[in-house]
């Protein structure tokens, strides 16, 4: 598999070596090699069901809340294999941030739901938490719309708002990485927009791990595309090659819409 | 074609007035309870007025009566048995949704149900023939020797170890209320979408600070709804508390170790020897007043879910 070779001259802030996954007996992940590079956003896409948003749950080991799921291979971040058991998995969480599906703020005030996540790991006085959430909305773009109802609650913003609120809560604790899985799914296309143009914006400061089930919103924000299928990774290379000239039929297949 | 759409809508129009007839019966119901209560306990309100809510006072032979003491035992008790219970339940339902092991989760959820299936004599009687004796002889000393020595919240703790009294009738209530509150409690962190739960834990917080600052404030009208649902069957729990509160119409101090007596048991105590007239009438009047305290209890839930509402803007719920 050219996966050592596709990438020359970048950084890797994520290796993963020989990685399975498993959901109880089933094997839902099956030996992954492939770098995260740093500074890039790396999409993952693939037909339902093919790994795609487990291997993401493997990089922050949310999947340790579930009983029975378990890894095994190297996962490696900031030199630790993190698959180890005796991994600080509030520490890799506050490096590792993530935004799901669907927006899920928190039941508090738009100013909360970004201090929370910081009070968590930073004392900050009431100055420099006040700068970090006007920083972080900034930097989510949300800034502008909320600066006036801070203290009002973030359910109450429009479903695409709400996602932003998410990713400044995400931004907020200064993650190295941020795992993004099909963040804009549920939102409508100039949402969907707003977040893609903020993808380009974050990956200056953070290195992004993107899953989506849209082809064009992987050709459109990401560097670097691994296609998997059935819990494989087929193809990983530039995403501007393995669009243009992918080398593996199957990866040919599913971007052309024979599969999927 | 038409013949049957006309059928449709008769048998929607049927429909809609059986339904609104049920809800207006339990409405005129309700209505009913209130003014027979009032017409039955009206020689009481008029000799007594006011007085009676304040009043310690409870002579049958010289008619003179108060309701204070039953109020205060029936408060107390209710108030000590939420006390306890509420961070047990908390607990019970933060393992069992957030903690147990899975294969754990369901015959331990099961075993809690059935504890409020358990008749409320049960308790009485296991109160009064194994713990009251139990907790007058090991643990009334040691609550004695302990919280009795403090300045103030000592004189709570003082007095002989009966055994039986507010405290203990307190602590029964509370285990009564356990499965209720938990379960109520268990089904709504249940509710929790796992991604909101996941959002805080992918920040990096630890369970207790997902449950304290997600699950909780996300869940707070179905908690406060278990824990009113507890407290009313706090307030209205007869059996067990006539077994185990020591049936004393007298309020000597404000010791939890007194003997006292509740609304209920004074209720379920006196009134098949009750004579017709102002003693009947009185004993009305105290279920008035229960009637009235579960009211306010009520009313007042519903107030502070409001003003959460206004405050943290909504939740699913």
């Amino acid at each position: 598999m050219p996966v050592e070779s596709a990438v020359q001259n970048q950084t890797p802030e994520i290796s993963i070596r020989n990685l399975n996954f498993y959901y109880g007996k089933a094997i839902a992940l099956k030996n992954i090699n492939l770098d995260i590079y740093k500074g890039k956003v790396t999409a993952f896409i693939g037909p339902s069901g093919c790994g795609k948003s487990t291997l993401l749950r493997t990089i922050n080991r949310m999947y340790d809340l579930y009983p029975g799921q378990y890894a095994e291979g190297e996962l490696i971040v900031a030199g630790k294999n993190i698959l180890d058991k005796n991994v600080d998995t509030i520490d890799l969480r506050a490096k590792v941030g993530m935004v799901f599906q669907k927006p899920t703020p928190f039941p508090m005030s738009i100013y909360e739901n970004i201090a929370f996540g910081v009070r968590m790991h930073e004392k900050l006085t009431r100055n420099e938490m006040d700068d970090r959430v006007e920083w972080a909305l900034t930097k989510a773009a949300l800034w502008n719309e909320v600066k006036d109802k801070l203290n009002k609650p973030g359910t109450g913003l429009s479903g695409g708002q709400q996602q932003r609120l998410c990713i400044a809560r995400g931004v907020a604790v200064k993650p190295q990485v941020l795992l993004l899985d099909e963040p804009t799914s549920a939102l409508d296309p100039i949402s969907t927009m707003r977040i893609e143009d903020l993808i380009h914006e974050l990956k200056r400061e953070f290195t992004i791990a993107i899953v989506t089930h849209n082809m064009q919103q992987a050709a459109r924000v990401s560097d670097y595309t691994a296609y998997m299928y059935l819990g494989e990774l087929i193809e990983f290379g530039k995403t501007d090659e393995l669009f243009i000239k992918p080398q593996d039929k199957r990866t040919e297949d599913y971007i052309t819409g024979r599969v999927g | 074609m038409s013949h049957m759409q006309a059928k449709g809508k008769l048998a929607d129009l049927l429909f809609f007035n059986l339904t609104r007839t049920v809800a207006f019966i339990t409405l005129s119901l309700l209505g009913g309870i209130v003014i027979s209560l009032t017409w039955s306990a009206w020689p009481s309100i008029e000799k007594f007025g006011l007085g009676f809510l304040t009043s310690s006072a409870w002579n049958p032979p010289a008619e003179d009566f108060g309701a204070l003491v039953p109020i205060y035992g029936t408060i107390v008790t209710s108030l000590i048995a939420l006390a306890i219970a509420l961070p047990i339940s908390f607990g019970i339902a933060l393992f069992l949704t957030e903690m147990a092991p899975t294969w754990l989760r369901r015959p331990l959820g099961i075993a809690i149900e059935l504890l409020a299936g358990i008749p409320s004599i049960v308790y009485g009687i296991w109160g009064l023939l194994v713990f009251a004796p139990f907790f007058g002889q090991h643990v009334q000393p040691l609550i004695a020797k302990t919280l009795g020595k403090l300045p103030v919240v000592g004189s709570l703790f003082s007095g002989p170890s009966l055994g039986i009294g507010i405290l203990a009738a307190g602590i029964i209530l509370a285990i009564m209320i356990i499965p209720f509150i938990a379960s109520v409690m268990r089904d709504v962190f249940e509710l929790v979408p796992p991604m909101l739960k996941e959002s805080c834990y992918g920040l990096g917080g630890t369970t207790w600070e997902t449950v304290s600052k997600v699950v909780l404030p996300y869940t707070r009208v179905g908690v406060i709804g278990g824990v009113m649902l507890g407290l009313g069957r706090a307030l209205g729990e007869t059996m067990a508390v006539t077994f185990v509160i020591g049936n004393a119409s007298l309020l000597g101090n404000f010791s939890l170790f007194m003997p006292g007596n509740s609304i209920t048991s004074a209720l379920a105590n006196e009134f098949a020897e009750a004579s017709p007239g102002l003693y009947t009438a009185a004993l009305v009047e105290l279920g008035l007043i229960l009637f009235f305290i579960t009211f306010v209890v009520l009313s007042l839930s519903k107030l502070l879910l409001l003003s959460m509402e206004k405050q943290n803007g909504g939740s699913a719920h």
